[in-house]
Order: C-alpha cells, then sequence, then structure tokens
C-alpha cells in the first residue's frame, strides 16, 4: 500500500490548509481544505471536477504557492501523447552528435545518443525527476484521449516511469497531484479509483462575497452583497452558461470602474453583457429577473 | 454544526458497540445498494481519512469520506443520507431539541405556531445553524407517526403541520429591501430557504426513524436513488429497467470495436510522395515504406430529437446512451425540436433524471402550437446550426417523420446530409406504418438512410454496425 506522504507539500492540519492557502489568495471551503489536507497527507492524487471557472485549476497554484512548490503542468488536449507527455527524444541532437563523431566506434555512439543529455523531459517526467517539492497539474484531463488515462495510470500509481534505454525512473518525491475535469467525457473508473474526489462548485454567498472582497480591493460592502446576490439568483434561471465565481469578480471589477454604489434594476440590466456570454441568456434573465418593468417603474 | 449532541453511549456518533470499521464497511455496502460502485480500496482508503481526520469534526469527516468514496457529481446528495445514517449528529432528540422541548406549549395547535414563529424568525435573519436546530425540534414536536411498538417520525407530516411555503410572503414583507430589484431576491432566497429546511426535516426524520427501524432498512428505503437511476421515460418500470441495462454494455461493445478500428487505421496506406523522399538514401530504392498518419480524431455527433409527446420516450432514452457513448466521439451536440429547434446539449450533459420534461420546459423547442413540424424543425436546423454540421460529423435525426400535414422540406434535410459525413434517421415506428396518414417517413427515407428502431435489439445494432461512421 502505497502511503508515503507527499512530501514537502504536507499541511500540519486543516486549518492550515485554510491559512496557508488564503495568504496566497486562494480562500478554500470546508470541502476544499479538507480534501486538500488529506491529498497531502495520504498522498493520493485528488481529482478535481466542476462547473468552468470555479477555480480548479487556481487551487493548484495555490498549493504550489503556499508550499513553496514548483509547478509542472500538463495540459491535455486531444491527441496529446506520451512523446507529450512523458519524454521524447531530442533527434535533431542526436543527429548531430552522430555526424560530430564520424570516426568513433559504433558501440560508443549508440550508447552515447541514448543518454541524459538527449532526453526531452515532457511535464510528467519533469515532475517525477524533480528534486525540490513539485506540483503536478494535469489540467482538463477529460479532453485527453483515453491512452494518454492508462499511462496516468502507470505514473500515478507508483510515480515511476520507465525509459527502454534508460531504466525505470522512480520518484525521489512524491508530487502532489492536481487532475482537473470539466467532465465533457467520462474518465475511466479506473483512474477514478487511484484519487481523492473534489467536487468544486460555485462557493456559498458569504464565501463568494470575500472571493469578490479580495480579488476586487476597495470595494463596497453593500455593493458585494447585492452583486452576489443577483448572481445567486442568476444561477437560479434556467441559462446556456450560468455566471461563474470569475464572472462575479469581473462583474464587481465592471460596477466599481463605472462608480455605481448600489446596484438597481438599470445598473443590472446595462452591465449584464459581463456576466452573461449568450444574448439568450441575457434576454432570459431581464424576463426572469423582470428587469424591464422594474427599470420602466424606477 | 452540532455534533454528537447525546453522548450517554459514551462513543461518537452514539454508537453503541459496533466499532468503526465496522461502520465503514456497513455504509459503504449501503452505498453500493444505492448504486454508487465503492470497491475495497475505497473502503480502505475512508478508513484512512477517518483516522487522519479523526472524529470530532462531524463536517469535515463528512468532505473526507465523500473525497474518497464518491467518484462523480451526481452521487453526492446520495452519500450525504447515507452518511446522516450511518454518522448521525446525535441520538434521539439532539441536547438543542430537550432544552427547547420545556418551552414548547403543551397544546398541539400553540406548539405549531410556536415552531412556525421561531421558523419565521430563522428565515427573517437567514440563519443557517437555527434552520438546522429547528428542522430537528419540529421532526420531534410534530412528526411522530404510529402508535407503541410501530412508532417513526414522518418528514412528510412534519411539514404537513409547520407549512412553511406560507410563510415566504410574510418573511418577504417583513425583510423587505429599499431598492427595486431587492424585493425580487429576497423572494428567490426565502424560496430557497424553504427548500433547504424541507431537505433538512427529511434529514432529521430520516435519521430519527432509521434509531427505531434500523439503518439498513431506512438506507434501502428512504434514501432517494441517484439522479441517473431514476426513471425519465413515460414506459413503465419493467421496460426502462431493461433499457437501462442495455446501455452499459452497449457502450463498452462499441468503445473496444473502436479503439480496435483506431490501432488498425495506425498502419493506413502507404505514403507514396515520403516513401520515395526517403529511398533517396539507398539510392533510389525503396527499402523502408512509409505509411500515412492515421486520421487524428474521433468522430463528432449531432443529434436532432424530436421530442413531442409521441416520441419523446425514444428520444429520451437514446440520449442517454449517446450520453454514455460520448467518450467515443470528439464533440456531440444535441438538438431538440418540436417545431422549433433549440439546442440543449448542456441539459443532456447534466444528466437531469426528467430529461425531455426539462427540454420541453426550458429550451425554445415549441413556436405556435404544440404539435410536431418536421419542415420548420429542419429548415432552423439549416438555418442556425448548420456550422455544428461538418466534413467529420455524424448526423442522427430521432423521430417518427410524422408532420401533422405539413411541408417536409426535404431540400433541409439535403442539405444537412450534404454537409454531414453520413445522415441516419431513426425511426420508432414500424416499417409497415411509414407513410401512412401525415407520416411522411417514405419521403425522408428517400433523402437519408432510415432505420426502424423500435427495439434495443435494433438500437444496439444500428450502434455496433453503423456508428460511428
Amino acid at each position: 500500500m502505497t502511503t508515503a506522504p507527499a512530501s514537502g507539500t504536507t499541511f500540519a492540519s486543516v486549518d492550515d490548509v485554510v491559512t496557508r492557502l488564503a495568504a496566497v489568495g486562494y480562500l478554500a471551503s470546508e470541502s476544499v481544505a479538507t480534501t486538500v489536507y488529506l491529498a497531502a497527507v495520504l498522498g493520493k492524487p485528488l481529482l478535481v471536477e466542476g462547473p468552468a471557472g470555479t477555480g480548479k485549476t487556481d487551487l493548484a497554484r495555490a498549493v504550489a504557492e503556499a508550499t513553496g512548490a514548483g509547478l509542472v503542468r500538463l495540459q491535455c488536449y486531444e491527441g496529446v501523447d506520451e512523446a507529450r507527455a512523458l519524454y521524447e527524444w531530442n533527434h535533431a541532437k542526436q543527429l548531430l552528435r552522430i555526424t560530430a563523431g564520424r570516426d568513433e566506434s559504433w558501440d560508443a555512439a549508440r550508447t552515447d545518443v541514448f543518454s541524459e543529455e538527449f532526453l526531452l523531459e515532457r511535464p510528467l517526467l519533469t515532475a517525477i525527476r524533480r528534486e525540490e517539492p513539485t506540483v503536478l497539474l494535469v489540467d482538463e484531463t477529460d479532453k485527453a484521449d483515453v491512452e494518454v488515462e492508462g499511462l496516468l495510470l502507470e505514473v500515478l500509481g507508483d510515480f515511476q516511469v520507465t525509459v527502454p534505454e534508460l531504466g525505470t525512473i522512480r520518484a525521489r518525491q512524491r508530487p502532489f497531484v492536481v487532475l482537473t475535469s470539466n467532465a465533457t467525457r467520462e474518465l475511466t473508473e479506473a483512474l477514478r479509483r487511484r484519487c481523492l474526489f473534489l467536487h468544486l462548485d460555485v462557493p456559498e454567498p458569504a464565501l463568494e462575497e470575500d472571493i469578490v472582497r479580495l480579488h476586487v480591493p476597495g470595494i463596497d460592502e453593500a455593493l458585494t452583497t447585492s452583486v452576489v446576490r443577483v448572481v445567486a439568483a442568476l444561477r437560479g434561471l434556467p441559462l446556456k452558461k450560468a455566471p461563474s465565481v470569475s464572472e462575479t469578480i469581473d462583474w464587481a471589477r465592471t460596477l466599481l470602474a463605472l462608480g455605481a454604489d448600489r446596484l438597481d434594476a438599470r445598473t443590472v440590466e446595462e452591465t449584464l453583457g459581463v456576466v452573461l456570454k449568450h444574448q439568450e441568456d441575457v434576454v432570459r434573465a431581464r424576463a426572469g429577473l423582470d428587469l424591464d418593468t422594474l427599470a420602466r417603474r424606477a | 454544526m452540532p455534533v454528537a449532541a447525546d453522548v450517554t453511549h459514551g462513543t461518537p456518533y452514539g454508537a453503541p458497540s459496533d466499532g468503526l470499521p465496522a461502520r465503514l464497511v456497513a455504509m459503504v455496502g449501503a452505498l453500493r445498494d444505492k448504486g454508487i460502485p465503492c470497491g475495497t480500496s475505497e473502503t480502505v482508503d475512508a478508513a484512512r481519512v477517518a483516522q487522519v481526520l479523526g472524529l470530532d469534526d462531524r463536517g469535515r469527516l463528512r468532505e473526507g469520506l465523500a473525497a474518497a468514496l464518491v467518484r462523480r457529481g451526481g452521487q453526492r446528495a446520495v452519500f450525504d443520507a447515507v452518511f446522516d445514517l450511518y454518522f448521525p449528529a446525535g441520538v434521539g432528540a439532539t441536547q438543542g431539541t430537550r432544552d427547547g422541548e420545556d418551552d414548547l406549549p403543551a397544546d398541539p395547535d400553540d406548539r405549531v405556531e410556536r415552531l412556525r414563529e421561531e421558523l419565521r424568525d430563522a428565515l427573517v435573519a437567514r440563519d443557517a445553524a437555527a434552520l438546522e436546530a429547528l428542522a430537528e425540534r419540529a421532526v420531534d414536536a410534530l412528526g411522530r407517526v404510529g402508535g407503541e411498538g410501530n412508532r417513526s417520525f414522518s418528514a412528510l407530516q412534519t411539514l404537513e403541520r409547520l407549512r412553511p411555503q406560507t410563510l415566504v410572503a410574510a418573511v418577504v414583507q417583513e425583510r423587505g429591501d429599499d431598492g427595486d430589484l431587492g424585493d425580487r431576491l429576497v423572494r428567490d432566497e426565502v424560496r430557497r430557504d424553504v427548500e433547504r429546511l424541507k431537505a433538512l426535516v427529511a434529514a432529521a426524520a430520516r435519521r430519527r426513524a432509521a434509531e427505531l427501524r434500523g439503518r439498513e432498512r431506512m438506507a434501502t428505503y428512504a434514501v432517494p436513488d441517484p439522479a441517473e437511476r431514476q426513471d425519465f421515460l413515460t414506459t413503465n418500470l419493467a421496460q426502462f429497467a431493461a433499457l437501462r441495462a442495455a446501455v452499459r454494455p452497449l457502450s463498452r461493445k462499441l468503445a473496444t470495436r473502436l479503439a480496435a478500428r483506431r490501432r488498425a487505421a495506425r498502419r493506413g496506406e502507404v505514403d507514396v510522395r515520403r516513401t520515395l523522399r526517403r529511398s533517396m538514401s539507398t539510392g533510389g530504392v525503396p527499402i523502408r515504406l512509409v505509411h500515412k498518419r492515421p486520421r487524428p480524431s474521433r468522430p463528432e455527433l449531432v443529434l436532432l430529437c424530436d421530442v413531442s409527446g409521441s416520441v419523446a420516450g425514444f428520444s429520451g432514452f437514446t440520449m442517454l446512451l449517446v450520453r454514455a457513448l460520448a467518450d467515443q466521439f470528439t464533440r456531440v451536440r444535441v438538438l431538440a425540436f418540436v417545431n422549433v429547434t433549440d439546442e440543449v446539449t448542456m441539459l443532456v450533459q447534466e444528466g437531469r433524471p426528467d430529461l425531455v420534461t426539462a427540454i420541453q420546459r426550458e429550451a425554445r423547442v415549441t413556436g405556435w402550437h404544440g404539435s410536431s413540424d418536421y419542415g420548420e424543425a429542419l429548415a432552423d436546423v439549416a438555418e442556425s446550426y448548420l456550422d455544428a454540421i461538418g466534413p467529420r460529423t455524424a448526423v442522427l435525426v430521432l423521430g417518427d417523420g410524422r408532420n401533422n400535414y405539413g411541408d417536409p422540406n426535404l431540400a433541409a434535410l439535403q442539405r444537412i446530409r450534404d454537409r454531414s459525413r453520413r445522415t441516419f434517421w431513426l425511426n420508432p415506428e414500424p416499417r409497415g406504418r411509414w407513410g401512412s396518414g401525415d407520416s411522411c417517413a417514405d419521403e425522408y427515407a428517400t433523402v437519408v438512410e432510415m432505420h426502424e428502431c423500435r427495439t434495443i435489439e435494433q438500437l444496439s445494432r444500428f450502434i455496433t454496425h453503423l456508428l460511428p461512421v
């Protein structure tokens, strides 16, 4: 059983997670803090799912910053393969090496070109070989093909990689792994089983207010409250794209820049485009919040 | 959160004798019964979580165990309900309930009035802790059902007596808001709080009832099934179970077939240009063949579904199937129509239990009247969604082609077909009835390949042999 803690990225307690993440600008909810703490202590990868814009990627950034670890990021996309994720050989350099040393024996040349010098590390190998504390972020795992998940299984299960020419490379320290997914594709059960699971949803109103205050310094208390309330109401409507936390922050910034000190129907109507990204949603929101009637009455 | 209010039994969460491992195992069993597939390794993880976190903070223990045992978003509600049964906040009436008991009037009607007043205050103050305590107290005071030997607690009865929804108007008034928008928001918030209270009451009643009747029984009967298990078809239950059972093996079968096909495709045709280029190093003798690179990606799928009453069940099921198959396609887009077409991809991805109803309610699928019009719907697609269809797209039209004697608009279907890689039509009506009455199936069948698709068997044959193209 693999129980070694992720070295270098340990926290003393759940409260410690909250304080240290807050210090680097990430306000963690109870569930986020608990799960991060467990992932660090149990040394298990953390699979974070949830709608876009709720801070999945930012969580990895924050953990790295809070623990002084380096952040290694593998951005997944359709067609990402072993060569992009793990390692590849620097063919051009190998050719140069061979042409440069024409007189040497075959054996010398052969062993030479498959050495460290010609190895191009990609994120997974980098994370495993780093001596320093490391946070490995595998972003948008659901975008990658199923084959890559197989690769991840090997790497995340044993934290080792086999390069045929060099032998097995074992992790010197266990990186803190964060996988994110928007659930556009079902991840395999095998991968899910190896991870702790965190569903990151939009935060509770009180937490969201704190987040807005943190990111938009100088904003009025009352305005913050009403922004968060209106956004909560918008999320209750059947929209194509419900506003995420980042949109709440954008909106608060816009309102601050416009010099609005309170949020009335007219202001909401004029700035709705900052929060909603589809024209149909804007129409639906105006109907849903009775903005037209309210604005006319005002 | 009030934790372990009753300590008469000495152990946290009022466990008389069963140790933590036994309790975890029993809980995992209950989760499995509810369709959350946790294996032994998850149970071990859960035990390690409990060890690391300790049992002092129930909220954290809940989050921690969820991280180890829950595998995807939709399962959380089930987990929470089961967790409440196996790690209850206390035993019997909580301390707060017992303290409050003395203040409650003896007369039943006065009791209800007093609790309603307190509920009103809690709603006005938006006090989450007060709501939680109140739910416990209300169940204790108003939820008792059954006589000696058959005692239990009912959430339904509690809520019927408490009638929280009748308080909404009063609370909105009292909370009042100076802004014009404020009133509108307050109403929403109060409604949400009332919904929360209902959930809290249900949980409290479940907990109290579980003490009387045993956890296992409660886990089986009182915990709601996860979304993916609920019925959204209008078919009867037995039929639906069969359909669901068909989905999983089907998607796996297709996945294997596709993987094999992709492996085979990796060695494609010989690339003459690159073979000759390489042959230059061997004096023009092509010693090593170079193969063409495989086509890079998975196909895309556009689903065009009739969601009108007559075929809604069929469309709903096929959407479910396609969701299960989603990882075989780069992109799946679902368009639904009755006589106007609207995109519902997001709704399908959310995996809502009442999918077809949700679509009919939340998407704009009807125009002036409520009956199917394929002509209009196809015109909509050809006009607004044609960019969703490209040379890598397979289009599936689902419907019976009954057009209510409107213009079939074959031209629009033709345009869709010409743009796509392939277009299929799946018709849930028996072949013999195509073209009868207001059915335009025969006409459409001249434009695209139409398949009869009435049974699971037919559907699976279609999926495995023709899709993806």
